[in-house]
């Protein structure tokens, strides 16, 4: 047993995890709001930090003024994308809108490849990539700083939807909306607003994962990750999804110690989450913390 | 279905034939026909094509009745496909002759399906979608591990088609046995469709609920769905690797399923011969972008968008926007817009 290297898994795990959470609870805000399943969530991380990366080395623009330009660019992004692909979706099947957000993500992917190669561009230095001794640990400053927005992240939405005005009328939206529609609430306006800050909030985690470890296309797989995690947590539980996040980016890395230490396979950081998702369906076809449906004729 | 007016039907024969007039069967007599010609008036590269439309066809089927007609998702097809590749090149190592080798990796395939159709029959929609998307995963790790099966990295060599000493290792003629199986499997769809079993399917499809209380046993019909659909991936499977000869872990990753499902949809969800067309769709539009991007070669055009180094990603991009093209503008598929225009002549000159 080597304590020192499962301590510092467990720290990444915590780390990364934080971030599954950022991702996997701006899926399930856009989930809640618009009862749409979007499998291009990764490419949202993707675009965003792209968008940043472009804007700091080819247009020379300083890190705070690249950042929250990269971020207006997402909002209206999210917009669009709803306006122009989701909406004339409302009221078909799952299937078809499962499908059209498939669609989106590998056309994005494809289109983010041709426009910036296939190779990972480092972000130019930011922050330093000093070390910071925390408890007898090394850990990256950045890594620290990611966990810190992380958690203002959180913050943030659990302010937005327990005082502010739109974040009350999104959760009216996404109790009822036929109730909320008739006490004023603009639903398309709902729809479009919540795509714009999943695609804002996804943003802000892509262009930390890039900060930390070069943008490519590899960023897309956070996405995925999502799904691991929103089993865990619920499909519509918030704070289940940040916990789902955490547990997945623990797991996964545990999962990397036991391999590294025993097993041998290889890949298991990125097959694990997969299997525990496997076995929560089998036990409980709703996820952990899901609700479970009561359909009636 | 446009029938003209007046033609009533007096009996469940004559309802559930396969083809409802004496113009639709010479049509298919006809097709066949020509097909069995095809390759002494096209050439190689042509016959290429046919060729994967044609085992495209077969798993898209497969797929279309899993998605179109019993309304389960799965975002894994794509592993099915190729444990079937694997599997068919892995029974010709051992010794099995080719012909037969194929429908045993579909049999293989098909029990693969069923392992894991049991716990899909629990779940739907979302959660279906989601739990087959880590099947995808899970499997394309099992065949980069297990050298043993898949040839590990290096990838797998099979031999090509042989039967009675007579080689098929041509194009112009391993069409024909591509040619076969298209017409088996499709022809078996259509009577399954008419069946006790297939009406299951769609009323489970239609709605679950009173399927399952019309006594219809929701877990069977639907484990036995992801069955037929692995069948008809891995007999897919199987002829794409006795085509090209060399199967590898890589082809099949999640834009492979992705490109299924895209066949399912631009063919038209529920339709046999939609599945035949949404395959067609998908082989054909990636060489049109290809040769388009290579009409423009040289011209400003080419210069500015770097056309030649990325068409790769062209074509995915090709991909993703026909998905949501079709699901926006055509969400019936090409099999909806034939019907439409087959009733239009027939009706002419009048509208209804």
């Amino acid at each position: 047993m080597e304590w020192a290297l499962l301590v510092q898994l467990l720290v990444n795990g915590l780390i990364v995890g934080a971030l599954y959470g950022v991702v996997a609870m701006s899926f399930v805000l856009i989930y809640k709001a618009s009862q749409v399943v979007n499998f291009a969530q990764g490419e949202f991380l993707l675009v965003g930090a792209w968008a940043c990366w472009w804007l700091i080395t080819s247009q020379q623009l300083p890190f705070w003024l690249a950042f929250p330009v990269c971020l207006a660019f997402m909002t209206v992004f999210g917009i669009v994308l709803q306006v122009v692909v989701l909406r004339p979706l409302i009221g078909e099947p799952v299937i078809s809108v499962i499908m059209a957000t498939v669609g989106l993500s590998i056309f994005f992917q494809a289109l983010m490849k041709w426009m910036f190669g296939v190779f990972a561009q480092p972000f130019p230095a930011i922050f330093g990539a000093d070390r910071i001794e925390l408890l007898g640990l090394e850990v990256k400053s950045v890594y620290l700083l990611s966990l810190g927005l992380s958690a203002v992240i959180m913050l943030g939405f659990w302010w937005f939807f327990t005082f502010s005005k739109h974040g009350l009328a999104m959760r009216a939206t996404a109790f009822d909306q036929q109730v909320a529609q008739s006490l004023g609430v603009s639903v398309p306006r709902v729809f479009a607003m919540s795509w714009a800050i999943s695609a804002v909030v996804s943003a802000v985690a892509g262009v930390v994962v890039g900060v930390v470890s070069g943008v490519s296309s590899g960023l897309s797989f956070y996405g995925i990750k999502v799904f691991p995690a929103v089993i865990l947590g619920g499909l519509d539980s918030i704070v289940g999804a940040m916990l789902g996040g955490i547990i997945v980016g623990v797991l996964e890395n545990l999962a990397q110690y036991v391999d590294s230490q025993w097993l041998n396979w290889g890949n298991m950081i990125n097959i694990a989450p997969f299997y525990a998702l496997i076995l929560i369906l089998l036990i409980k076809p709703y996820g952990l913390f899901g609700t479970k449906n009561i359909e009636r004729v | 279905m446009h029938l003209p007016a007046g033609d009533f039907r007096t009996s469940y024969r004559a309802d559930t034939t396969i083809f409802p007039t004496r113009n639709s069967r010479i049509a298919l007599w006809l097709g066949i026909a020509a097909l069995c010609a095809a390759p002494l008036l096209l050439g190689r590269y042509e016959m290429t094509i046919l060729i994967q439309i044609g085992y495209f066809a077969i798993a898209a089927l497969g797929l279309n009745i899993l998605v179109g007609f019993t309304g389960q998702i799965s975002i894994g097809h794509a592993a099915f496909f190729g444990f079937g590749a694997f599997a068919s090149a892995g029974f010709v190592a051992q010794g099995v002759p080719v012909a037969l080798a194929i429908p045993l990796a579909g049999l293989v395939t098909a029990l693969v399906g069923l392992v894991f159709g049991l716990p899909a029959a629990r779940l739907k929609g979302l959660y279906l979608a989601i739990a087959t998307l880590a099947a995808q995963f899970i499997l394309e790790d099992f065949f980069a591990r297990a050298a043993w099966f898949s040839g590990g990295v290096a990838g797998r060599v099979t031999e090509s088609f042989s039967l009675f000493g007579i080689r098929f290792d041509q194009p112009e003629t391993y069409f024909y046995i591509v040619l076969f199986w298209v017409l088996v499997m499709f022809v078996g769809a259509a009577n399954l469709m008419r069946t006790r079993d297939g009406r299951a399917l769609v009323a489970v499809r239609d709605h679950y609920l009173s399927a399952e209380m019309m006594g219809i046993n929701l877990a069977y019909y639907r484990t036995l769905s992801f069955g037929i659909a692995s069948f008809y991936a891995g007999v897919g499977g199987a002829l794409y690797a006795h085509h090209i000869l060399f199967v590898s872990v890589e082809a099949f990753n999640i834009l492979f399923s992705i490109q299924f499902l895209a066949m399912v949809i631009i063919g038209g969800l529920g339709s046999i011969m939609g599945s035949l067309m949404g395959a067609a769709f998908m082989v054909i539009m990636p060489e049109a972008v290809q040769s388009a991007a290579q009409a423009l070669e040289g011209s400003w055009v080419d210069t500015a968008l770097n056309l030649g180094s990325s068409l790769n990603f062209l074509r995915e991009m090709a991909i993703g926007a026909a998905i949501i093209l079709f699901l926006i503008f055509e969400p019936d598929g090409l099999a909806h817009r034939w019907r439409l225009i087959r009733a239009y002549w027939k009706l002419y000159p009048y509208s209804h």
